[in-house]
């Protein structure tokens, strides 16, 4: 199908490498444009690099690079949305979902792909996946796009059962690698794991494996 | 930054007292520690922009890190595990504690002016 276009939508730069580069590089494979709708700027992230290289008001600088960087790996466009790092959940969500919906309609998104609430782990995650969910929702039904969630939790796939969708993103593995390893500041224990670990460890066959539910809303 | 120097960082906490500032204080083990561990805790917290007028400060050594009070009129700011610094080109006094890993466990800074708190600021 023509007119395709794919929107990613989570809250901090980096969550579109680890999450879905894979199905990224994927759709970019087949010629879909991506675009990355990325929440915040992780202002408030733990990591400073290791060894640390950021500090707590300079932080912002180094990511909106790596955030950039790993846009030029994975060929996509970035449109920041402005929040500000773990301050998503006590944003009012309609006005988080009115803004969505806006950026959606603008971008005549087919697919959603963003956080599956209740089971991404991070409170940014959750609060911005809820207010996809909302947005599609306050969109007429027959012009809605189809929304896939990434779940983090641990215990999701006992309480949610087989995703709808699951790629093996090995083709696109060393893509996927790229696009992690762009986040500098933020990756480092992660490149150990992947450099020191058997390539068949549970973690990187996880980083393999992209999967997501599909959204389903009743009306 | 680098490696706590006692006095440089006592000469900006003087340098800032008896005037309005702001504060950005913080603590942090991160929003995944119970993710990775389900017997540990998620705690953190934080302000940012805090406006102040603090008596007086001190610095004091623990061997290996600092814990760092200000004093003001009806209360306190107090930070633990502080080990870094930078006095940054804005003139604001920047102190972190980090982990092994690098990680921000703490973070005291002190600002005459407010600390970003937009994202358009940042432009
Ligand atoms: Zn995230």
């Amino acid at each position: 199908m023509n007119n395709k276009h794919i929107l990613v939508i989570f809250p901090h730069p980096d969550d579109e490498s680890f999450g879905t580069s894979g199905t990224i590089s994927k759709f970019r494979a087949e010629g879909v444009p991506v675009t990355y709708l990325c929440g915040t700027l992780g202002e408030m992230g733990r990591n400073m690099g290791n060894p640390v290289f950021a500090n707590r008001e300079t932080l912002y600088t180094y990511r909106k690079k790596e955030l950039a960087e790993a846009a030029k790996e994975l060929d996509i466009d970035v449109e920041l949305l402005g929040y500000r790092d773990k301050t998503l959940e006590f944003e009012p969500l309609d006005e988080l979902a009115q803004h969505l919906k806006e950026r959606i309609l603008a971008y005549g998104a087919t697919t959603i792909i963003t956080h599956y609430p209740g089971y991404a782990v991070h409170p940014d995650h959750d609060a911005l996946g809820a207010a996809v969910v909302k947005a599609v929702e306050l969109i007429e039904p027959g012009k809605r796009p189809e929304v896939w969630m990434h779940a983090i939790t641990n215990n999701h796939e006992d309480e949610l059962g087989e995703p709808d969708f699951i790629f093996d993103i090995e083709p696109y593995w060393e893509r996927k690698e790229a696009a992690i390893r762009a986040h500098l500041s933020q990756v480092d224990g992660m490149m150990n794991l992947i450099e020191n670990h058997e390539q068949t460890s549970k973690q990187i066959q996880r980083l393999k494996r992209e999967q997501f539910y599909r959204l389903t809303l009743s009306s | 930054m680098e490696a706590i120097d006692q006095s440089a960082v006592q000469e900006k906490i003087n340098h800032f007292a008896n005037k309005d500032v702001y504060i950005h204080l913080e603590t942090t083990n991160g929003a995944y520690a119970s993710h990775f561990d389900e017997t540990a805790y998620n705690v953190g917290a934080f302000i940012r922009n805090a406006k102040v007028n603090y008596q007086h400060g001190k610095i004091v050594s623990t061997g290996g890190s600092y814990r760092v009070g200000l004093k003001l009129d009806i209360g306190w700011v107090y930070a633990e595990g502080v080990s870094d610094f930078e006095i940054d080109e804005k003139d604001r006094l920047l102190l972190a504690g980090h982990d092994r890993e690098g990680r921000l466990m703490v973070a005291l800074e002190i600002s005459e002016e407010p600390f970003t708190h937009e994202a358009e600021e940042h432009e």
